[in-house]
């Protein structure tokens, strides 16, 4: 079983020498310089762990945002026919922990090619992105891959009722105002 | 007169020695809304004790309300620096009670998402252990592996901090392509970077003399005190859930607990750092004999578990969380408990603080490594 060793009350004399030295000063001092050093003359080149500056430059560059990013949701149209994919089945809403969808429909009668049939549609859509935890359980109760969270993230707004987004917003996404310095 | 535990007796602030304080709630120090009531003379702490709550969301009893599938995100926001582990704990806990084969792929995938959690765990503990014992470099390298981590888990899970890892029966996602050569890439790094931290550190004059032989705690002490996590462990007892009480695929790993010798915060130290080069060994197994196959069990739509009681436990980076669930036959649970590490593991901050000075009241808050999300729940 390996005993983690404590190297503190070793009382030897090359161990004295080394204190009176500040020997184990100037190895922790030698190991920051030697960042500082490398960060005169490297390529800045953020969130690479080998390089000495790390830092991203984020609102000056694009943040990188991974493919699985959970983050501002979006209704998906049918690429074909511009039609919501949302059939109304309210499953998101039920999958919800926070309750911060609300699913509006109606039944109506919707012609389909020859036939005419009775169907619900959607009507409303309310997300609150401000209770959202961003679980990305909506998203998986989806059947028709409709809503789904995506990779934006620059949600904040002037107003606490710009979080409540109405359908119209989901399918179309944010505006975002691009600022240049 | 007698308010929480701590005698504030009025006439005493003046005209004895003894004097009341409160540290925090806002202080940068307690690691969150933790509040210490202490009982100083001069600057020797005679008397302290822990006012707790003022993070508390009644999960719980949130519990109650949500099916099993909801509950999960919650768990996140336990532990909110280890939230894989949380998560597995909770999933764990609700296959046990459903009784669900989780497929191999998918429990080599927890297993090496839950020890890159504990590294990362961990060196957030070293970097915001070492800023109150006033070492601000550490900080800024630990944290600076530790975003590696997190981008790891962003690019796998989908978030960095409130992962909401895993799903009941398995993951939700498999792993992206490259998945295992950045692991392997973060993980052929991060020996290097250890030995930098520990050059910072391990010989250090200030470090030493704020850490060695201060919160000593005897072996039977932190058993009796029910500790568990790398305070048990620097206490000198070989108590590792991992091996005690195997869960997931642990048993095929080999790897070693380390424990420490005196049980005082060096140690304590000492022990993390030990688990983190654990953790990469078990990490390398689990990518080497990563199975292919699906990751999700056959679960079905409605979790409806049969009526029963169950406990799971599993090690987290700061001991053993558990969970307790009773199930009715409905599909939400009748009662779930949280054994919470951190709660239990901040009992002994008066039994460690007693007789030491108000600045080792700080290294010994950041030596427990305690979460107030999770201590209040």
């Amino acid at each position: 079983m390996p005993r983690v060793k404590s190297t503190a009350d070793r009382r030897t004399l090359g161990e004295v020498i080394k204190r009176l030295l500040l020997f184990d000063l100037f190895k922790g001092l030698f190991l920051t310089f030697s960042y500082n050093w490398r960060a005169l003359y490297e390529k800045r080149d953020g969130g690479n762990p080998n390089q000495a500056i790390y830092t991203e430059q984020y609102p000056l560059e694009a943040a990188r945002v991974s493919e699985r990013f959970r983050g501002a949701p979006r209704l998906n149209l049918d690429p074909e026919s511009g039609q919501t994919l949302c059939i109304a089945c309210d499953l998101c809403a039920l999958a919800c922990p926070v309750d911060c969808i609300e699913v509006g429909s109606i039944r109506r009668e919707v012609r389909e090619g020859e036939k005419v049939n009775k169907k619900k549609v959607l009507t409303t859509f309310i997300f609150d992105t401000s209770r959202c935890m961003f679980c990305n359980l909506c998203s998986e109760a989806c059947p028709t891959d409709c809503l789904e969270l995506t990779q934006s993230f620059e949600l904040a707004v002037y107003h606490r009722s710009g979080f409540r987004w109405d359908r119209e917003m989901l399918e179309k996404g944010i505006d975002y105002v691009r600022y240049s310095k | 007169m007698r308010e929480q535990g701590v005698d504030i007796t009025p006439g005493t602030l003046f005209d004895a020695e003894e004097m009341v304080i409160n540290m925090g709630p806002q202080h940068p120090s307690t690691h969150g809304v933790l509040r210490v009531i202490l009982k100083l003379d001069g600057e020797t702490v005679k008397d302290l004790d822990c006012d707790i709550g003022y993070l508390h969301r009644g999960v719980e009893k949130i519990a109650e309300h949500d099916t099993y599938a909801m509950i999960t995100p919650y768990w996140d926001r336990l532990d909110y620096v280890a939230a894989v582990s949380n998560d597995l704990c909770y999933v764990g806990g609700v296959e046990k009670l459903l009784g669900i084969e989780v497929p191999r792929r998918a429990e080599y995938l927890r297993v090496a998402l839950t020890e890159l959690q504990r590294i990362a765990s961990h060196l957030l503990w070293l970097g915001t252990h070492a800023i109150d014992i006033g070492a601000v470099t550490v900080l800024l390298y630990a944290f600076r592996e530790r975003e590696e981590i997190l981008k790891i888990f962003e690019d796998f899970i989908g978030a960095r901090l409130t992962a909401h890892a895993f799903r009941i029966g398995g993951l939700w996602w498999d792993a992206y392509p490259e998945f295992e050569k950045r692991v392997r890439d973060f993980l052929k790094i991060l020996p290097g970077r250890i030995d930098e931290y520990e050059t910072l550190l391990n010989a250090n004059r200030i470090w030493l003399s704020r850490t060695v032989g201060i919160g000593v705690l005897p072996a039977d002490e932190a058993i009796n005190l029910s500790l568990t996590g790398p305070v048990l462990r620097g206490s000198g007892v070989k108590y590792d859930l991992r091996r005690a009480q195997p869960y997931s695929v642990y048993p095929e790993f080999d790897f070693e607990i380390p424990i420490g010798e005196n049980g005082d915060t060096y140690d304590r130290y000492l022990v993390r750092m030990a688990e983190i080069r654990q953790s990469i060994i078990i990490i390398e197994q689990a990518l080497d004999g990563l199975p292919e196959g699906p990751v999700m069990a056959k679960v079905p739509k409605v979790i409806k578990p049969p009526v029963g009681e169950v406990y799971f436990g599993i090690e987290a980076p700061k001991g053993e969380i558990g969970v307790y669930l009773v199930s009715d036959g409905t599909t939400k649970p009748y009662r779930m408990r949280i054994r919470p590490p951190a709660f239990i593991n901040l009992q002994s901050l008066r039994r460690l603080s007693i007789g030491h000075l108000v600045a080792d009241v700080v290294a010994l808050i950041g030596t427990i490594d305690i979460v107030l999300g999770e201590v209040d729940r």
